[in-house]
């Protein structure tokens, strides 16, 4: 594969594209988030469990490229057991990554997230990387039920 | 760039076709990308543009441009000359049987929502139907949604066949007397269909229901004649014709446009103006107020003349040939699955792969120097009713050579093998 691709589409996205984390649908969710990105037609459903402000559980559904499944399933199998204020801060720095504002954003904070770095590099796929973590967002502030990257 | 154009006297065609020199007249093809030779693959997106089109522009605006119409000083009176020539050009184009017949816009989307709010507001009225078919561009679905909104009409949609092609049994059984306009795709630009627009026509002039044809992507590929079409609206862009973006025409047939209301007020559109009464200018001025895209429209005519030069049937022979060559060598690909596989079809290899996202096929692509869309194609109805998101789309232009057509078909294997 071309090299400087492999930047992009490393292991971890492909393992993660073709066996997607958490992809199920969760009965008892406290909420429930559709996102979707007009542009390109990746759409997914995000689940929460929270108690006492932590996420207990995180779960998805839905379909879309490697990019966006891949951050998609690394962002749920990382919110898992966090703050609702611990997801926040990651998503803020998680869109510091792929949007190139913070070169020196924290990669190591970001654990394996990092591998999504980049995407910065192709603009017309940061909202593939990024739609995942506005749902999330949008969940937590519980704004409607469905958000979108246009 | 030599590997890119087919060894001429290999084939009969391709010696009178002379591709080498084609490519040639368009100096971005010799780019590279990404250190591979540019494959440009996006043409039903937009085409570019050759030399002599370039030239007309920075002839205009080098030595001849002015606004037109209203100086009486030399630059004004050249500007207008080659701006009315251009007009002149259009319409022998199209053959149409004026030049009050075409109107300058910026394209084909402007054009369309151009015959919705005049003819539409001033002929379509509550109950009223306008009928499109599943296969259309959104600027081919919106405007007359807005129209529906405003009046009170009904938009109909007449159904395709899993290959994409119109079911005309069904469109005719839409038609009835309270059908006041037809609007469909000449050729589909994400599937390629290319449609029974004499048929469309004969059924809805027998029962005295007008029909606009969106040619944006049949323009560039085929002889347009609107007089044999004997169609009342024709729209189309001049960025996909090898003209400029910005620059497009509206054609009309005069007595239509002469019964139609303006589209908006301003300068150039009026004969007189007082603060009790403004009388409007004739057509085709009529619709074009303000200043024009003076360059933009020039240009276009130069276009024109390099394509009569090459000759528009010869162009698409050309891209027929690549076209079934294409479609031939993608079905022999395991996992590739074409989204359009009319009779009757243009230069436009529409596919998935299967659990690839056509998003990274592109990006991947782009990596090889190739250049395709991937995406809903501004025609998300026709995806759904294919049940896919989106598709990764191939579209060939005048100057695409069969070894293109190899670059991409290899390009997808590497794409497959690399997703495994």
């Amino acid at each position: 594969m071309m090299d400087n691709l492999r930047d992009l589409y490393q292991e971890v996205i492909f393992d993660h594209n073709r066996n997607p984390r958490n992809f199920h649908v969760m009965k008892n969710a406290d909420r429930k988030m559709e996102g979707f990105n007009p542009l390109c037609g990746d759409r997914l459903t995000l689940y929460l469990k929270i108690e006492n402000g932590v996420i207990q559980d995180a779960s998805f559904q839905g379909s879309g490229c490697a990019i966006s499944t891949a951050s998609v399933s690394l962002m749920t199998d990382i919110i898992k057991g966090q703050t609702l204020e611990q997801a926040e801060a990651l998503f803020e720095a998680f869109h510091k990554i792929t949007t190139g504002n913070d070169d020196e954003a924290n990669l190591e904070g970001l654990g394996k997230l990092a591998v999504l770095a980049g995407v910065k590099e192709y603009p017309s796929r940061v909202k593939c990387a990024t739609l995942p973590w506005h749902t999330l967002d949008a969940a937590l502030k519980n704004q409607g039920n469905s958000v979108t990257t246009e | 760039m030599n590997q890119l154009v087919t060894p001429i006297g290999k084939h009969r065609f391709e010696s009178i076709y002379n591709i080498g020199k084609i490519r040639a007249d368009f100096p971005i093809l010799s780019q590279r990308i990404r250190t591979k030779p540019l494959v440009y693959l996006d043409n039903a997106a937009s085409a570019q543009k050759p030399t002599v089109v370039i030239d007309a522009i920075r002839h205009n605006y080098e030595c001849d441009y002015s606004n037109i119409h209203r100086g009486v000083h030399s630059l004004s009176e050249r500007s207008t000359a080659a701006y009315e020539d251009a007009r002149e050009k259009v319409r022998a184009f199209i053959n149409a049987a004026s030049e009050k017949e075409i109107v300058f816009l910026r394209g084909t989307t402007e054009a369309i929502n151009l015959v919705a709010q005049t003819f539409g507001r001033a002929n379509i009225k509550e109950g009223d139907e306008i009928l499109i078919t599943t296969m259309e561009h959104h600027s081919n679905i919106v405007p007359w949604q807005m129209l529906c909104e405003q009046t009170g009409a009904t938009l109909k949609v007449a159904p395709i066949n899993r290959d994409g092609e119109l079911i005309l049994e069904g469109f005719e059984k839409l038609l009835s007397h309270r059908t006041k306009l037809v609007s469909v795709a000449h050729m589909s630009n994400a599937l390629g269909t290319i449609n029974p627009v004499e048929k469309i026509i004969e059924l809805a002039h027998s029962r005295d229901i007008p029909v606009m044809l969106d040619g944006a992507q049949a323009i560039p590929h085929m002889k347009v004649d609107v007089a044999a079409l004997d169609c009342d609206f024709y729209a189309f862009s001049g960025h996909k014709l090898y003209g400029p973006s910005g620059i497009g025409v509206l054609y009309a047939k005069a007595e239509l446009l002469d019964a139609m209301p303006p589209y908006q007020g301003g300068g150039d559109m009026i004969r007189q103006v007082s603060f009790e009464k403004t009388e409007y200018n004739e057509i085709p001025f009529k619709f074009e107020a303000g200043t024009p895209n003076i360059a933009g429209a020039i240009a276009l005519g130069a276009g024109i003349d390099y394509l009569e030069e090459i000759g528009i049937q010869n162009i698409a022979d050309h891209e027929n040939q690549l076209l079934q060559y294409a479609t031939e060598q993608a079905k022999k690909v395991n996992g590739l699955t074409l989204i359009g596989t009319a009779k009757q079809k243009g230069a436009i290899l529409s596919f998935v792969l299967e659990k690839i996202h056509p998003h990274d096929i592109g990006t991947f692509l782009d990596h090889m120097g190739i250049a395709v869309r991937a995406g809903h194609h501004c025609a998300m109805p026709v995806m759904d009713f294919f049940g896919v998101p989106a598709t990764t789309r191939a579209s060939f232009g005048m100057y695409n050579t069969r070894e293109e057509v190899n670059s991409l078909i290899d390009g997808v294997q590497e794409v497959i093998e690399v997703f495994g």
